[in-house]
């Protein structure tokens, strides 16, 4: 005060430099995401300094520590009342722990321990000059088919970086559905997606079309990223901030101080317009709704399975939270201008994925424009914009995960000479040759369909219930008559199981390793459980259903 | 709390398909055995309910009640009327007849074929669907019927497309593929019907905020919940579409020829007799009393349907030459009059209609078992290839003739006092309707007799000439469904007096009384 005033002959007071605090960061509530980023650093560390043939159990003990961990760390807030009460913004608003987001965190952290399940099956391929080999490729810098790439598999080396890699892809899931400012979004969807990409190049046979996958996947979703970006600069334009809470208010009329810089844009009706449609479209992306579902069936099917079940599952949690929060959350205000939107496209991906999956022969390719059907099925859940949407969304997506992994588990079993038998006319005559694994598959081909007594009827129950109370009747009829073209070609795929002759020449069933028979079996349970008895978790999704704002 | 009566008898046959299921492989027979057992325990369960109801208590009985999804407004929630009552006997009643009858259906082939047959899984599956076609019966809460209605598709369909006659004219390969295509036609005609169901079920919850029956009903009836006519209209529909695909009424009929045609014997007999009377059942027990106006207001579409089947199922029935596909019409026909009597909302129609169900199930039992036998002699299912067998094997020819009589409603069986029962009282208010629909039963003289005509009189043919008669276990299924018949047909009393009660009920739910009869004044 003094100082200025004697200098002030001369000069003029400049506002005093804002203090910056220091960021605050409540480590206690972050804990699953810091855990699990935590132990994919030492993963790296561990590629790096332990010896190769004990990597893969170093980094599968990590892992799987870190994830349980992770899972604990979810459980003790919920049971601190994180999830209703004493929900609230962490991260200097960056990241939010309520509901919703912990709910979905708990159902990623599960998935992706089933699905690490899956990654470290070292029984199912054959061995390769007396090393086990997981399903995927023995050094991804090699080029398919050189010499380098043989004496990689002849030295029996193993992507053990798959782990780290998986760890990172959760990390930015767990972000991504509790991301509560558009930069943290976005930076949570390029940490899950780069992992995804590479995952997807990395299988041990069929390499090209592995990388093929990959390199679509790339492409598609860097362009689904920029747009998305491109969407949050214009959202930052209309509202002058990133976070979700000065959007929201922004839309809703309530915020009265303009930022000057922005004076001239903001409050501009066609940059939120334009913003929203575009970040709303990145994350359908990430969904896989038609339109913006064409790189699904060819990286569903060119990934490692494990890679497509862990991704199909996961993935479809994680961004389906974050378009839930983004349209409860920041455009509630604007709910009559993207409900309809979002009801022509919930219409189009629920007929289109039930439509096009008929023609398909590859069971990879088939279960891939089912997801596509059932991301319709969920949006049908999201439109209802009522509490019991959202909790109802939640119950579907925790059901569909431990289907979807537990399906394409079963899909790394069955095997003949050239690695996984996936084309559909293979699977002939499976129930014949191995009853049980096709009575597993046909329970989980009977949920994907929504037969009672399966987790997937009580999830689509709760979805369309949700959706009729919310006044999308319509909506309802045509999702009850996606579900009959649905359930036509799963019941095919049971027919054909049960009831075709087995082909001379067909897979053999691998016997796996505990590994895989638990990540089926938790899959079998999961959906008789949810099936038969949802009310438990049904209330779980309930009281988890409310966003903290 | 008293012993959950309804709950021990839909549960312990489910029980007896883990336990079958869980034989070892070589222990087949014992596997059959067991599987016997727990009918005939169920069997003696349904007769406690039977014994235990009182036709003039309460409109539900033996009720039990307990919370389940909560979220979504479901309770486990059972009782039986004394519809319920006799459809859950008859069930009880048949399934035994039904293992017995398919005691060999399921062997493995000792020579040529390599077809994977666990008879293991035939009757547990059996034992399955009769688990969830009881629990059908009991449920007075929506969802807990749509679920069970829904779900025993899926053995239902294991059962036609597993297990069929290896009589086919083109040879085994042939035959499994048709088999399978029956299956997958059953399959998806009965889901669409299903899922249109769902989408009106949630509807039901959406306008009523519950599925429980009594409190929807008794909100419908003191008028507290008020439907729009047109909500309650296309609820109804959605209700109707998926029992009349199930019953099955013509247009939506094509699958049951192709199932009964490819599935074995018994398993038609459990889709035409058993399962199929759900539908009918669920016409009664939801439809009318659920949406009581709409029930009104489609009557006139419905009848005509019903009339179409009848004299459509009866025509077809006629030109066949396949004598399973000739039941199957037959059924068509005589499912046609069932809805007749229901939808024509007079006691004596509705008591007929449900008295129907039971008959049709005992009469159907008794053809199709029997004819099941004489396939199985001849191995071929073509009429043609049959003639002069009442001289080779007299009882098999009688008792298919007292089974065909019993279907084309000779007095003195069984059906012919409902189908009198459904034609007065289908009369007395649409007499038109009454008048055409009693060509059904001419026709259905022409076709069973033509069929007996053909099949077992005249010159024996060479490939019959050496046919066995019936055996003991075949004559242990026989006897008893025709001795019934045979009882049911000269003293109704004992089903009736069950049924008429719970038909009074549905009827004032409809606000329906009966036409008063008039009569002219002497000049």
């Amino acid at each position: 005060m003094s100082a200025s005033a004697v200098h002030s002959l001369w000069t003029t007071a400049a506002d005093p430099i804002t203090k910056i605090d220091a960021p605050k960061f409540e480590y206690g509530q972050l804990a699953p995401t810091l855990i699990v980023v935590g132990a994919a650093i030492l993963g790296i560390l561990v590629e790096a300094f332990v010896s190769r043939k004990s990597r893969y159990y170093v980094q599968m003990f990590v892992s799987v520590v870190a994830l349980a961990a992770a899972f604990a760390a979810v459980v003790a807030l919920a049971a601190d009342g994180y999830g209703t009460t004493k929900a609230r913004i962490a991260a200097m608003g960056a990241i939010a722990v309520d509901g919703p987001a912990l709910f979905l965190q708990g159902t990623i952290l599960l998935a992706a321990l089933v699905g690490l399940f899956t990654f470290a099956e070292r029984r199912l391929d054959p061995e390769a000059h007396g090393n086990r080999v997981d399903s995927f490729a023995a050094q991804a810098a090699s080029v398919p088919g050189s010499d380098s790439e043989k004496a990689a598999v002849k030295a029996g080396f193993t992507t053990t970086e798959v782990f780290p890699l998986l760890l990172f892809a959760v990390a930015g899931m767990l972000v991504f559905p509790a991301a509560n400012d558009l930069l943290t979004l976005f930076v949570a969807l390029e940490v899950l997606s780069l992992p995804l990409y590479l995952l997807c190049a990395l299988a041990r046979r069929k390499r090209l079309m592995s990388q093929e996958a990959a390199v679509k996947y790339f492409l598609l979703g860097a362009f689904a990223s920029a747009f998305t970006l491109f969407g949050i600069a214009l959202l930052y334009g209309y509202a002058g901030s990133m976070s979700y809470a000065t959007i929201a208010q922004v839309v809703d009329g309530t915020v009265q101080d303009v930022n000057p810089a922005l004076a001239g844009t903001m409050g501009n009706d066609a940059l939120l317009l334009v913003g929203a449609a575009l970040v709303v479209m990145g994350l359908l992306f990430k969904v896989g709704a038609v339109p913006f579902h064409m790189w699904t069936p060819d990286v569903y099917q060119g990934a490692p399975t494990p890679v497509t079940g862990f991704m199909a599952a996961a993935t479809k949690v994680a961004a389906f939270g974050a378009l839930l929060r983004l349209l409860y959350v920041v455009l509630p205000g604007l709910r009559w201008d993207w409900r309809p939107v979002m009801w022509a496209v919930a219409i189009v991906t629920m007929l289109g994925g039930a439509i096009v999956a008929i023609t398909q022969t590859d069971i990879k390719r088939l279960l891939a424009y089912s997801s596509i059907a059932h991301a319709g099925f969920i949006l049908a859940g999201v439109i209802a914009t009522t509490p019991d949407g959202v909790s109802s969304v939640l119950f579907y997506l925790a059901a569909y995960s431990f289907v979807t992994i537990g399906a394409f588990a079963v899909v790394t079993l069955v095997r003949d000479a050239g690695g996984e038998a996936t084309h559909l006319s293979k699977w002939a005559g499976l129930g014949r040759r191995s009853p049980l694994v096709a009575a597993v598959f046909a329970v989980f081909l009977l949920a994907f369909a929504g037969i009672p007594l399966t987790s997937g009827f009580a999830g689509k129950f709760a979805v369309f219930k949700a959706a009729a109370q919310g006044g999308a009747v319509p909506l309802v009829v045509i999702g009850v008559i996606s579900s009959a073209i649905a359930a036509f070609f799963y019941i095919r795929v049971i027919v054909l199981m049960f009831f075709s002759e087995p082909r001379p020449e067909g897979p053999t069933v691998a016997v796996p390793s505990p590994l895989t028979m638990t990540a089926i079996g938790l899959g079998v349970v999961v959906t008789l459980v949810l099936g038969v008895a949802p009310q438990y978790f049904l209330d779980l999704a309930g009281q988890a259903g409310v966003f903290v704002r | 709390m008293s012993f959950p009566l309804l709950t021990a008898t839909a549960a312990l046959p489910a029980v007896g398909a883990i336990a079958t299921a869980a034989v070892p492989a070589a222990k087949r027979t014992a596997a059959k055995w067991l599987a016997l057992l727990f009918s005939l325990a169920t069997l003696v369960l349904a007769i406690t309910v039977l014994v235990r109801f009182d036709p003039d208590g309460d409109r539900y009985q033996l009720t039990e009640s307990h919370a389940w999804i909560a979220d979504f407004g479901v309770r486990y929630e059972l009782g039986v009327d004394g519809i319920g009552v006799a459809l859950i006997a008859l069930t009880a009643l048949l399934i035994p007849f039904i293992i017995l009858a398919g005691w060999h259906d399921a062997d493995p082939l000792e020579t040529g074929s390599k077809r994977w047959r666990p008879t293991q899984g035939f009757f547990a599956l059996i034992l399955a669907v009769e688990a969830m076609v009881i629990i059908s019966f009991e449920a007075t809460d929506v969802f807990l019927f749509y679920i069970f209605f829904e779900a025993m598709l899926i053995p239902m369909y294991f059962l036609i497309g597993g297990f069929g006659d290896h009589a086919h004219e083109h040879g085994e390969k042939a035959a499994a593929t048709q088999r399978s295509y029956a299956a997958v036609k059953f399959l998806l005609y009965n889901l669409v019907g299903g899922l249109i169901m769902l989408a009106a079920v949630i509807g039901l919850y959406v306008v009523a905020g519950s599925f429980s029956l009594t409190e929807i009903a008794a909100a419908r009836a003191s008028g507290s919940l008020d439907m729009a006519t047109s909500t309650e209209r296309w609820l109804f529909l959605g209700f109707f579409f998926a029992f009349a695909v199930k019953a099955p009424l013509w247009p939506l009929h094509t699958w049951l020829p192709n199932a009964m045609q490819e599935s074995t014997a018994p398993v038609a007999v459990l889709i035409t007799a058993v399962v199929d009377k759900v539908g009918t059942f669920a016409m009664l027990r939801f439809c009318l009393q659920l949406f009581p106006e709409a029930s009104k207001w489609a009557t006139p579409a419905i009848l005509v349907l019903a009339l179409i089947s009848i004299i459509y199922g009866a025509l077809l029935a006629v030109g066949q030459r396949d004598i399973k596909r000739l039941v199957a019409y037959a059924s068509i026909s005589h499912f046609g009059f069932i809805i007749m009597g229901i939808f024509a909302m007079t006691s004596q129609g509705q008591s007929g209609a449900t008295l129907y169900m039971v008959n049709h199930g005992i009469s159907t039992a008794a053809l199709m078992l029997v004819a099941g036998f004489l396939i199985s002699r001849r191995g071929s299912r073509l009429i043609a290839d049959y003639g002069g067998v009442q001289k080779v094997a007299p009882v098999l020819a009688g008792t298919f003739l007292i089974g065909g009589l019993a279907t084309l409603s000779l007095p003195g069986l069984a059906p012919f006092v409902s189908e009198f029962l459904v034609l007065v009282g289908t009369f007395t208010r649409y007499p038109v309707i009454g008048i055409i629909a009693t060509f059904g039963i001419v026709l259905a003289a022409l076709y069973t007799l033509v069929l007996y005509q053909r099949t077992m009189t005249g010159p024996v043919k060479p490939a019959v000439a050496k046919m066995p008669d019936l055996r003991v276990r075949e004559l242990v299924v026989v006897a008893p469904l025709v001795v019934l018949l045979i009882f049911l047909g000269v003293y109704p009393k004992p089903v009736t007096q069950i049924i008429d009660p719970a038909v009074q009920q549905t009827m004032s739910d409809v606000h329906k009384k009966d036409p008063q009869p008039e009569v002219e004044a002497a000049k």
